[in-house]
């Protein structure tokens, strides 16, 4: 019969000497990190420290974005461990997470989430099509875009973007959000 | 009283043979269509693959016993006969001929509209003469269901995870659902009309992005088609590369829904590791051909990437690792009875349904309906492969099939690395006119891409079949009489797409 060392020890040097599954931290590009504290500057918006709750709306994508957000939420990229979660309802959000190059039957439905939201809110369109329609631009059943019906703070592109990506894009709203560090006379 | 196959296609040969690739289509008047509708009455086991248009004609493709035929019918007032009577999966794509093209069936069972929502700048958008857009939005129409304490509740189309968006109409009494009604159109693009007089090259990029979950399937569908009608013969490198991409993009959905319908029973265990798999995956495909999802690689005429230096042995890593954890996922799925609470017996499909509506994929194949379009004569670059097949049609059956399914695309998947020929990645493409019909097996089933292109080698008409359009249907079948609660495990189950049927 084994023991329970025999069980216990191999199982525990494992977990000493192997590499943890999930990726480190991207660096957060800092232009972006810059250009977003700008614009908060400018709102004047309350900050909401550094958690931030998402809604995702797909507003007419391929499911291509999807997909990459879900991978973004994976074991490896882990999302959650930065302080990013999806909830099930705008009411709960923060971020409004929108993927697609809007279709025209999904505009009503695009804006009665975003009404849903409390203040302060940001916008974040993932995606070469919610950026300005992609390749669905001109279809007479799109609107060519997120910006068209909401404005937009922050903009992933990519087809679809990567959940590294992704995740850059996101950790720089949060690094927007930390208090401004002291200017050097 | 069934009709042999043999006086089916006897019927259809009556038609005048137009030049279509490698299926041929039979254009047939209206008393000769009048006839093969009442043929199909008395041939249940003659497959209705699809059913299109473009403007003033009607085209629909049948699997008759093992051949492939597609037929037409010109419909000069705007009308035709419509086949939802014999073949009820017919009324979904009725219903869509009649918002994009304007043409109405006649007898059709079901003439809701279905992806115009009243909020296009015309109506008939691909018709000769669109119509003027309505004056104001109207309230959907949901079948009506009576009884005691029966009453509704709307989902969508903001659901609250990350989906795709659609509203799901449901009557329940009690806890029980009497009666779900999905009503998609919401992720409607335009699709057909942007593919419309462009060179396939420039229309592939549509192709690729009708589901994207499937990008690799609809891409070479779709080239296939092209490469029909032109006759271009695709090089040996390129078709091994295009079945070493679909099998991948096969291995990383199939581990993505198991570990997500596993999820939605409340077991987080296979989700985390199936998600860590297909991440491997992905980043396998990354290194060797430049994009996670393998998007605009399939292009008429070939492939745009050769396997990148590195890109063979992440793949085969990639394999080994899902191969070597592939009996401990399906160990721990047969081992918990919570989990097999869950799944057993919920979310059934009649096999007698699935073949009704000629269900593709897993979701045919858990009702017992043995068709893989990788099997078809002819499908290249495979051989002989072993598709499980399972009768009960439940949401076990289905995630079992899944499972096992990995485990043949992982054989599949080395073969072709292994046996990679030497040669080109892509034949140049003849500009000319023609027809031309493919058929690839995605990971929900069969796509199929039809195309006309005109004689400067544009396209003039295009339909883009997900195998979606026969699913959506059956998610209705399947959730009668469960509890509400099942149904994010029962659709995660069969998962249709969305964007592929809203077009």
């Amino acid at each position: 019969m084994r023991g329970w060392r025999d069980m216990l020890w191999p199982q525990l040097a494992r977990g000493l000497f192997s590499r943890p599954l999930t990726d480190p931290a991207p660096a957060v590009p800092e232009v972006v990190a810059e250009a977003l504290a700008v614009r908060l500057e400018e709102a004047a918006r309350v900050r909401l420290g550094r958690s931030l709750a998402i809604r995702h709306v797909d507003a007419g994508s391929c499911n291509g974005c999807e997909l990459e957000i879900h991978a973004a939420g994976n074991v490896v990229h882990d999302l959650e461990r930065f302080g990013l979660r999806f909830v099930a309802s705008p009411r709960h959000a923060d971020v409004l997470l929108v993927t697609g190059p809007l279709t025209r039957n999904m505009r009503e439905a695009l804006e009665r989430t975003a009404a849903c939201m409390p203040e302060p809110c940001w916008v974040v369109a993932v995606g070469d099509c919610a950026a300005d329609g992609g390749v669905f631009k001109g279809s007479p059943a799109v609107e060519g875009g997120i910006g068209t019906a909401l404005p937009v703070d922050l903009l992933i592109p990519g087809c679809p973007p990567t959940p590294r990506q992704l995740l850059e894009g996101l950790l720089a709203l949060l690094e927007a959000q930390a208090e401004p560090k002291p200017k050097p006379d | 009283m069934s009709t042999e196959p043999e006086a089916l296609l006897r019927l259809i040969r009556h038609g005048q043979e137009q030049p279509c690739r490698p299926h041929p289509r039979h254009l047939l008047d209206r008393s000769q269509w009048a006839a093969l509708v009442e043929a199909l009455a008395a041939s249940p086991e003659v497959a209705l693959l699809g059913l299109w248009a473009e403007p003033a004609m009607v085209h629909a493709a049948l699997v008759i016993g093992t051949e492939i035929r597609l037929v037409s019918c010109a419909a000069p007032e705007g009308r035709y006969q419509g086949l939802s009577p014999v073949r009820p999966a017919a009324a979904w794509f009725e219903r869509m001929i009649r918002d994009l093209w304007g043409l109405v069936a006649e007898d059709g069972i079901d003439q809701r509209p279905w992806l115009d929502h009243g909020r296009w700048p015309a109506t008939g958008p691909l018709a000769l003469r669109p119509g003027p857009a309505p004056l104001s939005v109207p309230q959907p129409v949901f079948l009506p269901v009576e009884g005691e304490g029966v009453h509704q509740i709307p989902v969508g189309p903001v659901h609250a995870g990350v989906i795709e968006p659609g509203h799901f109409r449901f009557h329940v009494q009690g806890e029980t659902v009497v009666r779900l009604e999905v009503r998609l159109g919401y992720v409607h693009k335009g699709q057909i009309g942007l593919m419309l007089g462009r060179p396939p090259r420039a229309a592939a990029r549509f192709a690729a992005r009708l589901s994207g979950d499937s990008t690799v399937a609809h891409s070479w569908a779709f080239a296939q088609a092209v490469e029909a009608a032109t006759g271009a013969e695709v090089p040996p490198r390129a078709l091994a590369l295009r079945a070493l991409m679909a099998e991948l993009e096969r291995l990383h959905n199939h581990l993505n829904d198991w570990g997500f319908a596993c999820n939605d029973a409340a077991f987080a265990w296979p989700h985390a590791r199936a998600g860590a798999l297909r991440e491997a995956l992905l980043r396998a495909a990354a290194a060797a051909f430049g994009h996670r999802l393998m998007m605009d690689r399939v292009v008429p005429g070939g492939v745009t990437d050769d396997l990148r230096p590195g890109g063979a042995a992440a793949i085969e890593a990639a394999l080994e690792a899902v191969a070597a954890e592939l009996p401990r996922l399906a160990s721990v799925y047969e081992g918990h009875a919570s989990l097999a609470d869950r799944v057993v017996g919920t979310g059934t499909v009649a096999p007698a349904l699935a073949a009704r509506f000629a269900a593709g994929g897993v979701v045919g194949r858990a009702s017992g309906r043995d068709f893989d379009a990788r099997r078809w004569p002819g499908y290249a670059p495979y051989g002989a492969l072993t598709v499980p097949v399972l009768a009960e049609g439940d949401v076990d059956a289905r995630l079992r099939l899944r499972l096992a399914e990995i485990g043949e695309s992982i054989r599949l998947a080395r073969g072709f690395l292994e046996g990679l020929p030497e040669g080109p990645l892509a034949a140049p493409l003849p500009q000319r006119g023609g027809e031309g019909l493919g058929l690839v097996e995605g990971f929900r089933g069969e796509c199929l891409h039809w195309v006309a292109l005109d004689d400067g080698g544009l396209l003039r008409a295009a339909f883009p079949r997900d195998p979606s359009w026969l699913h959506w249907p059956l998610l209705e079948a399947a959730i009668e009489g469960n509890i509400v609660a099942d149904f994010p495990l029962i659709n995660k189950s069969i998962n249709g797409s969305y964007s592929g049927v809203d077009l």
